[in-house]
């Protein structure tokens, strides 16, 4: 009765690692609730997906396994989420904050009128009064909920953390960027009931609007992921050039590049190196940030990590706030030191 | 072809000043200017080329938001729209994702005739992504996200080819007319201001817009030339359901706003010298956080 599910992404038969992370996160909600724990797993040749999500304490693995699921496209995908959630009538569901996520995401909770939170960056079980008008005395009337799910983003550019919740509609909805949760493993031999749906029951033949004629899936580039140093740069860095000395310094200490999204919308480098709530989120061991203000978007993304070191000639930068070591100065100055005495030092 | 755009006018977020937050934690408005939602700018290009491509298209732009937000639709017809649509009233205030999304596909259906509906991938403000997908589905369409370029449009038989990024890839789809797009702010930058639409276009406003003081010069202007009438329609126009709009068409309610204030750390700070980043070097190096 009114479970948690996740909306598992799957690239050919593998599921998503955002998928995974939200699996971990929808069983603490779940046992938060007392209720079960569910996934809806859809794509072509999917015998045995169950084995990859099992463990992470799914209690129902819900698979739709027929030709034309994968690639995703939007119409089919859209109609088996809306059908089967109109007969499971969840409570929470939630969906990576990915290309897949935010293009299935807003049609579901439009067919459902259920609202829908982007990007969250954290998300809880707690219970809150709310305003929900005025009384026949003219006074506002409150309302207590209970056992609601919290969604927690930065929003208005990263200069407010924002808590938003939908008391009234279900499922409440939300979207998670990957990397943001942490995956664990709950017990390799938990056991979950499999349901393999019939597909035509929940897909009508004219979803299939969408013909997919192309398509390139590359690895990732970078590490930033798994990297144990970044060094990330910001709008701070100035130039392109500028930003070009932090792939010397990373090169030479053996990390990898990030940046923050100023430095992308700067043009200083591509977009994939972007950390923060609308790109990656880190866990780097040491973090490097040059001329990096720390907006709270940034932040979000990288604040686990081990040392925080900032370069910023602005000694009120908020990121200083976070930082183990604080350089005042300017990059152009710092950088090209620290490769110069990492050489001489590190031998 | 008949080609609708989606703009929005949005608070500048991208160069967020210190006096964006007033002291108590507010966003202050007025200290950020109010642009053209820069994603909504890419997808007014791709319609524009699709009106070189296919002469006789009419391209219309719509936005809600308040009054001043004609200047979104202005800017667009500088650049090239046909025409533009303010939805803007009192009772949409206070719209989540999902009751915008209501108000404008009623808006587009008032609007009626239409082969595509453009718009950016995400406003600034919000970077939700949630109405473009949202539209398309209150309207009974498919979807093309991410929408990179679109390659080629079949109008006999209603059949457009656009690649889009994917996570990690791009991929080409085709897909059935009409539909929505959502392009990104990777796709073609929009060209410039036209400078003979800017004089054609610059006294164009919409009723909401004009005080009483300059309403007679506007009526005057408007009665000489009848497209400097920028449409202006209210939710009873668009046969809004009041259920669906504003806050009560938002199942999503704003529980609580918190400026972060970061918990400083034990820090330690150092200058540039060359003694001190040696210095700071050595230690990492000593204590194996690096090397």
């Amino acid at each position: 009765m009114n479970s948690v599910f996740v909306y598992c992404e799957i690239e050919g038969t593998t599921v998503a690692d955002v998928s995974i992370e939200l699996l971990t996160k929808g069983r603490k909600l779940a046992n938060t609730l007392g209720v079960q724990l569910e996934c809806i797993c859809a794509g072509s040749g999917l015998e045995g997906v169950e084995k990859q999500v099992m463990k992470y304490g799914v209690d129902k693995v819900h698979v739709f396994d027929a030709e034309g699921l994968f690639p995703y496209t939007s119409n089919p995908h859209t109609a088996l989420v809306v059908n089967l959630f109109k007969e499971e009538e969840p409570q929470i569901c939630l969906m990576g904050a990915t290309v897949i996520g935010r293009d299935l995401g807003p049609r579901v909770s439009s067919a459902l009128f259920s609202g829908l939170t982007a990007d969250c960056t954290e998300l809880e079980i707690g219970d809150f009064e709310m305003t929900v008008g005025k009384g026949a005395d003219g006074k506002p009337m409150k309302k207590h909920y209970e056992d609601q799910l919290l969604q927690i983003r930065p929003a208005f550019g990263g200069n407010i953390v924002a808590t938003i919740v939908n008391p009234e509609h279900r499922p409440q909805m939300a979207t998670v960027r990957s990397g943001v949760m942490k995956a664990e493993v709950l017990d390799e031999n938990y056991k979950g009931e499999v349901i393999r749906h019939d597909v035509a029951k929940y897909v009508p033949e004219t979803e299939y609007v969408v013909k997919v004629i192309d398509r390139h899936v590359e690895a990732a580039k970078n590490n930033l992921k798994g990297a144990p140093i970044i060094v990330a740069g910001g709008y701070g860095m100035g130039s392109k050039e500028n930003f070009d000395m932090l792939f010397d310094l990373a090169k030479v200490i053996h990390a990898e590049v990030g940046a923050s999204r100023a430095a992308v919308d700067a043009g200083f480098c591509a977009h994939d190196l972007q950390i923060g709530q609308t790109g990656v989120t880190v866990r780097p061991k040491v973090y490097i940030a040059c001329g990096i203000s720390g907006a709270i978007q940034h932040v979000a993304g990288m604040k686990e990590s081990g040392i925080i070191i900032s370069i910023n000639n602005d000694e009120n930068a908020p990121i200083n706030a976070i930082a183990d070591y604080i350089i005042n100065g300017t990059v152009e100055e710092v950088v090209p030191k620290l490769i110069k005495y990492y050489k001489k030092n590190s031998k | 072809m008949k080609i609708v755009v989606l703009a929005k006018q949005v608070p500048d977020t991208r160069n967020v000043g210190p006096d964006a937050m007033t002291p108590e934690g507010t966003v202050n408005r007025a200290a950020l200017p109010a642009v053209f939602n820069p994603e909504d700018l890419n997808a007014l290009e791709q319609a524009l080329r699709l009106k070189e491509q296919f002469p006789g298209s009419t391209i219309s732009v719509v936005t809600m938001g308040l009054p001043k937000s004609a200047e979104v639709i202005r800017e667009a017809l500088y650049r090239g729209a046909d025409a533009g649509y303010v939805v803007t009233d009192r009772c949409l205030g206070g719209a989540d994702t999902l009751a915008t999304s209501y108000t404008l596909s009623q808006a587009i259906r008032k609007i009626g005739d239409f082969d595509i509906i453009l718009g950016g991938r995400q406003a600034i403000d919000g970077d939700t992504a949630q109405v473009g997908p949202q539209i398309a589905e209150k309207l009974g369409l498919t979807q093309v996200t991410y929408a990179e370029e679109i390659l080629s449009v079949d109008p006999e038989n209603k059949k457009i080819v656009i690649k889009r990024h994917i996570d990690g890839g791009v991929e080409t789809v085709e897909a059935p007319l009409p539909l929505v797009v959502t392009v990104n702010g990777s796709a073609a930058p929009c060209r410039p201001r036209n400078a003979k639409r800017v004089m054609k276009y610059k006294n164009a406003t919409a009723a909401a817009e004009r005080t009483p003081a300059t309403a007679e010069k506007y009526a005057a202007l408007i009665a000489k030339k009848p497209f400097l009438d920028i449409t202006q329609w209210g939710a009873a126009d668009i046969d809004a359901d009041p259920a669906q709009i504003g806050k009560a068409g938002s199942p999503t309610n704003v529980k609580a706003v918190q400026n972060i204030v970061f918990k400083a750390k034990d820090s330690r700070t150092m200058t540039s010298s060359d003694a001190d980043v040696e210095g700071l070097i050595i230690e990492l190096l000593n204590e194996k956080i690096i090397g």
